[in-house]
């Protein structure tokens, strides 16, 4: 192509400036600007602003708070993510094939996805309810579920695991459909079970929708707020206390804006790493 | 009878989906007093009541305007902004473009935990608290990485040569842009709007951050902080909740097809 006919450097910028400055003002500034204030001690209410260096972290880890916050973010994260991996496979295998109304099934599947986090989150509190609940009635007991610290956190992992399992099937659904079915056929022909057809055509064709399934649940969950926070408030007794409920109380209920902001970065220290593991998986998948 | 196997399952996948929703439904239309007692399952004598007290006693006219307002400004502003980047990044010569992808697909990553407290003293420093504003501005670059991601994924599938017809026939890049590629990427405009007005109509805590007046919040707030004389209005809560999820249905009922080739975009065709 003549140069005449190719864009020019300026025009490609200012095709992508825009997009750029605001991610650059809105995103990656904010990103830089919160690991400063984590180097510090301020307090927004007194205008405190002291450069601590790192303080914050060292206060961090004897902080039990903290380490419970994080237990319970990783245990939330590590059940809920292979509950809605498992479930979610079953159920796009399940709907896999021809059926009437498959186009019905698909936007029933949407419903619990679309539907706002914190209407899921009063639709749950209300389902959960000792005194006049649906589960408690329809089950026969009277459990305090979110009232009581063995089950709070449970009932929380099953809230996500209902909202989130129709989406990741949908989208395990779309990576099945790439798959051709002359595999299968030949299977087939020569002798296969569907069992055997499911470990050695499926799995690995479908492996790399299911790691990018992964990373987007995984960090998902590592970050979870609204959903819990709603739900319980982070109670009882801190025992559905996540890392970002942590820190969004220490930031806006006490305004300590170094350590608040301290605890947030260490939440973006694991979105990172979880981030780099699953892309050097994916690396090694992909074709 | 594997049919039948088959569609009993299929019931009570969607029973399961569907279940809390109609429950809630159903709890927005019984009278307070068989609220508090089961059974009955459904309400002996349906009722209005819940509807009418959620828009009588409350400014929540104005906080699902305050909503439709910020995902609609949001939703404009991250598809004009993102569809230059994602047709410069489809189809003009950028030089590290892996890089950039790779970018920006780190920008959704960002945990919103991460930014909030320097953004919220941006927008203190700015006087931009308590503004719709701030949201919008927010939501639009929390959004950005999605539509780009998404976008340039379906440029990409508008065959190369139309654009360079376009190019031959002297339109320049940006009337190439207007002309081609937007009308030729409609569907893939339309899958990113909604999700991209999904997430500002569902978002909660930039939303509870950076507002303090009932008068600025936004729906999700608007809900989480129902406000209760006595004891929770759990009746009011589900004629609400009702409210602002049926838009949503509505969408997803006419745009599901769209909506999950948004979704895949990227995600399963690489």
């Amino acid at each position: 192509m003549s140069r005449s006919r190719s864009a020019s450097r300026a025009t490609v910028f200012s095709f992508l400036a825009p997009a750029l400055l605001i991610l650059a003002a809105v995103l990656l500034y904010p990103g830089l600007s919160v690991l400063w204030l984590s180097l510090h001690r301020r307090l927004l209410i007194f205008d405190i602003s002291r450069f601590v260096g790192l303080d914050n972290f060292a206060f961090l880890i004897q902080d039990s708070r903290f380490w419970n916050a994080f237990g319970n973010t990783l245990y939330f994260t590590a059940v809920s993510v292979a509950a809605e991996l498992l479930l979610g496979l079953g159920v796009a295998v399940l709907l896999h094939r021809a059926f009437r109304g498959k186009g019905l099934m698909r936007t029933v599947l949407l419903i619990p996805w679309a539907i706002p986090t914190v209407v899921s989150a009063k639709m749950w509190e209300w389902l959960y309810n000792p005194d006049f609940g649906l589960l408690n009635y329809l089950l026969g007991l009277r459990i305090n579920w979110l009232g009581s610290p063995a089950l709070a956190l449970h009932a929380a992992i099953f809230m996500d695991v209902w909202k989130t399992t129709p989406f990741v099937a949908l989208l395990l659904m779309a990576g099945l459909q790439t798959i051709p079915p002359e595999l299968y056929q030949a299977a087939r022909i020569d002798g296969a079970t569907g069992w055997m057809a499911f470990r050695a055509i499926t799995l690995p064709l479908l492996k790399p929708v299911v790691l990018v399934v992964l990373i987007f649940r995984t960090l998902d969950a590592f970050r979870v707020f609204d959903a819990v926070y709603v739900l319980t408030g982070g109670g009882p007794a801190n025992t559905t206390e996540t890392l970002s409920i942590y820190a969004y109380k220490v930031l806006f209920q006490t305004l300590q804006f170094g350590y608040g902001s301290a605890i947030a970065v260490t939440v973006f220290f694991f979105v990172g790493v979880i981030t780099l593991l699953y892309v050097r998986q994916l690396r090694g998948v992909a074709v | 009878m594997k049919r039948l196997g088959f569609f009993t399952l299929v019931l009570l996948l969607s029973l399961y989906c569907l279940g809390p929703f109609l429950w809630q439904l159903i709890t927005a239309f019984k009278p307070t007093a068989e609220l508090t007692t089961l059974p009955p399952l459904l309400p002996s004598r349906p009722t209005l009541g819940h509807f009418a007290a959620i828009f009588a006693g409350h400014p929540f006219l104005r906080i699902i305007s305050n909503s439709l307002l910020v995902a609609t400004a949001c939703t404009v502003l991250s598809l004009a902004v993102g569809s230059l980047a994602a047709f410069a990044l489809a189809r003009l010569p950028v030089k590290r473009k892996g890089l950039i992808l790779g970018l920006v697909l780190c920008g959704s990553m960002f945990p919103p935990i991460a930014t909030v407290s320097p953004l919220y003293i941006i927008i203190r420093t700015l006087g931009l608290r308590d503004t719709l504003l701030a949201l919008i501005l927010t939501y639009t670059s929390f959004t950005l990485p999605l539509t780009i991601w998404v976008l340039t994924h379906f440029f990409r599938s508008i065959p190369r040569e139309l654009y360079a017809a376009a190019r031959v026939d002297g339109c320049t890049p940006f009337q190439s842009f207007r002309r081609v590629m937007l009308p030729l990427g409609a569907p893939g405009l339309v899958a990113t709007a909604i999700l991209v007005f999904i997430y500002s109509w569902n978002e909660f805590l930039f939303a509870l951050t950076f507002t303090a007046t009932p008068a600025s919040r936004t729906i999700p707030v608007g809900i989480a902080l129902f406000p209760g004389l006595h004891e929770v209005p759990w009746g009011e809560i589900a004629a609400a909740s009702v409210v602002v999820t049926l838009p949503l249905l509505g969408l997803v009922f006419l745009f599901q097809r769209r909506i999950i080739e948004g979704l895949t975009a990227g995600a399963v065709k690489g």
